[in-house]
């Protein structure tokens, strides 16, 4: 689905990404992991298209296309979507409102018609019920006064509404508490198929516990320095990421 | 080329005979006044502090048209799309400064929707009471106007009435009289525990540059409800002065939203005076403009007596080569303890050619009072750029949807569903978006 080869970028003078290799395929869950500051958040902005940073190197393919060619939106269109680790607060736009115009634009960008009212209500229903989240998000406005649970709900709530083939979910996990954590995971591994793919991007293991990943990476200092299978992800939480830090220093 | 003050008083020795109510010993009187300190004083100048940052000498250059033909040639199908059509309303039309009774829907029926002329001639006392009781003598414009005074609106809400539906005002001007100047005079009136909701608009048509000069005096008794929706939304061919000055007593509540959309130069001095305790006064409003488009607010509100609110929110949208100017002054007299007065001016500057000038002023000479201003000049957020970009919404829907969501909170007070969706549309036009908001 996404091939990702010798991938290097930097934000003004920084190195950050200084050469990942990754290939996922249709039905895969990879766990990305690694100290702070190792380049995941980076990577996940460059995958989505955010223009701080720069491409030095590297190819990312999404599909048979080169997809560094793309704007975000048409980034989007192809079925890729970012769950923020800060969503944005969008005051005056409301959630459905937002939902609404996103799902639209993308069936226009791809030549279909607007989704019918009837079937975008039942369907908003059926994802607020999916992550528990009460009717009355739907019209308040995007984010704004969110608690950090809210806003990691509404993420996966835009997920499930876009559908999209990868999902990348930075930091999905933090500030949320146990039973919030539970409701998006189970939200996330509800909208899995053999069609998409999901990248969890994480700094502990406890996301993990509820979303199997298929391969766990870590990510140090810009590049991937270990792959491995779920078992890989106990390994870092019992031995911390001190033991990465000191194979390649 | 004719100076354009010159002509002024020149014409006034020939229009004065005709205008309605010249046989009004007192508004005769008046007008001649009022012309003496035109002449005295003529238009301002950018040495003038309040006129610092607009410049009128571009638009006084051009010679306009004074004495205008007295009815245009205007069908119902060319103002309809000025209108609320899905929305009943009484209506009065002024084409070129002239009232188009044809066009218009006025009634006498509980309360009083006609013309300032009509008033002129059948309400000496009201006019004596109230005309130029709101609007100060010494500013130029209002005492120009003053001197014309012909007809306008005339609004007269009696005491405990409330108006049934509300009542829309259209001021067209065509290009039958090549460039024109025109002067409207309002008088709107709402006695005591009255309600009225009253939206104006401003539209130029043709190929001919015009000038209005424009002057609604608003009085709000005791208790009274008014809402005052301005919609300005000339071509790059108009100047518009608009002068609206309110009066309030005590406890009245009034409401005026002022939404900027065009005009070669628009400039609006908007002046409440709450002369009552617990007098509540809204100013708000939206403007998006784009190239070769100057507008200028300046506002006051003057807190005369004690425990009254002021709220005053303005957002500026600025496009392409565009200027804004945003004056507001609030005054606190010593008498006006516990006053709460809020002020908020922002602007979003689309484009690096784009300027705005802000200017925040307090004149408080009480000692517990709660007044708080601030304002912002700034770009797009860009990380909630990439947000919607990231959702699929493309970069001009992205940039128009946020920039709606920042105008939004200006629009709240709107109280006349069928206008929001109006201005909706009129803002997302502006900003070339095509969008559907259910907000």
């Amino acid at each position: 689905m996404i091939k990702i080869k010798d991938l290097q970028a930097r934000v003004e003078e920084k190195e950050i990404l200084k050469g990942i290799n990754l290939d996922i395929k249709p039905g895969q869950v990879h766990a990305i992991m690694g100290p702070n500051g190792s380049g995941k958040s980076t990577l996940s902005s460059v995958i989505a298209g955010r223009d701080d940073y720069e491409v030095t190197g590297g190819s990312i393919d999404f599909e048979g296309e080169d997809l560094l060619d793309l704007a975000p939106e048409e980034r989007a269109h192809k079925g890729i979507f970012l769950s923020f680790q800060y969503p944005v607060e969008i005051p005056g736009v409301t959630v459905s409102n937002f939902v609404k115009t996103a799902i639209n634009e993308t069936r226009k960008a791809r030549g279909e018609d607007p989704m019918e009212a009837r079937e975008m209500l039942g369907k908003m229903r059926e994802k607020t019920a999916l992550l528990e989240m009460d009717k009355s998000y739907l019209s308040r406005s995007l984010n704004e006064g969110f608690s950090g649970g809210e806003k990691k709900r509404n993420e996966i709530f835009q997920m499930a509404m876009l559908e999209p083939k990868l999902a990348i979910l930075d930091e999905t996990d933090s500030g949320l508490d146990i039973d919030a954590l539970r409701i998006v995971a189970n939200g996330v591994n509800k909208l899995r198929s053999e069609e998409n793919a999901v990248v969890v991007i994480t700094h502990y293991q406890r996301l993990l516990d509820h979303i199997k990943p298929d391969f766990v990476h870590v990510l140090f200092n810009g590049k991937i320095v270990k792959s491995g299978g779920a078992e890989l992800a106990h390994e870092l939480e019992e031995k911390g990421y001190d033991w990465i830090k000191a194979e390649n220093a | 080329m004719i100076d354009l003050a010159q002509d002024l008083l020149s014409s006034f020795v020939v229009a004065e005979p005709e205008l309605n109510g010249s046989n009004n010993l007192g508004v005769v009187s008046m007008r001649k006044a009022a012309l003496d300190r035109f002449e005295a004083q003529g238009f301002p100048t950018t040495k003038d502090e309040e006129w610092k940052y607009t410049n009128l000498k571009p638009v006084l250059k051009q010679d306009y048209k004074i004495l205008l033909k007295a009815e245009a040639a205007v069908t119902f199908p060319q103002i309809k799309p000025f209108l609320l059509s899905d929305l009943d309303t009484y209506k009065l039309v002024f084409i070129n400064g002239k009232y188009s009774s044809w066009l218009s829907d006025t009634t006498h029926v509980g309360f009083d929707v006609c013309t300032f002329a009509a008033a002129l001639n059948k309400y000496p006392d009201i006019i004596a009471n109230y005309l130029g009781k709101a609007a100060p003598e010494g500013s130029s414009f209002v005492d120009l106007n003053t001197a014309f005074a012909d007809d306008g609106a005339f609004i007269r809400v009696k005491a405990n009435k409330t108006v049934d539906k509300p009542i829309e005002v259209l001021y067209l001007t065509t290009d039958e009289n090549g460039a024109a100047f025109s002067q409207v005079r309002n008088l709107i009136i709402a006695e005591q525990n009255a309600e009225v909701q009253i939206l104006e608009r401003h539209q130029n048509i043709g190929e001919a540059a015009s000038f209005t000069n424009f002057v609604s005096e608003v009085y709000a008794a005791r208790d009274s409800r008014v809402s005052y929706y301005k919609v300005q939304n000339d071509s790059n061919l108009a100047t518009l002065v608009d002068n609206t000055h309110v009066k309030q007593e005590s406890q009245s509540n009034v409401h005026v939203g002022t939404y900027t959309f065009g005009g070669k130069l628009v400039r609006n001095n908007l002046h409440f005076y709450a002369g009552g305790e617990h007098a509540e006064s809204h100013m708000d409003g939206v403007t998006i403009i784009d190239d070769g488009q100057t507008v200028d607010h300046h506002t006051l509100v003057d807190h005369q007596e004690p425990n009254c609110y002021s709220r005053e929110l303005y957002k500026g949208i600025y496009l392409g080569k565009s200027h804004g100017i945003f004056n507001g002054k609030v005054m606190v007299r010593q008498k006006a303890q516990k006053t709460n007065a809020f002020q908020q001016n922002d602007n979003i500057l689309l484009s690096d050619k784009a300027k705005v000038d802000t200017k925040p002023q307090l004149e408080i000479f009480a000692d517990d009072v709660r007044c708080s201003h601030g304002c912002t000049i700034g770009q797009l957020d860009k990380n909630a750029l990439f947000y919607l970009r990231s959702r699929g919404i493309p970069k001009r829907e992205a940039e128009g949807l946020m920039t709606y969501a920042f105008a939004s909170d200006a629009l709240e007070y709107v109280k006349i569903p069928q206008l929001e969706k109006r201005l909706n549309a009129l803002i997302a036009e502006k900003l070339g978006i095509n969008l559907e908001f259910a907000l």
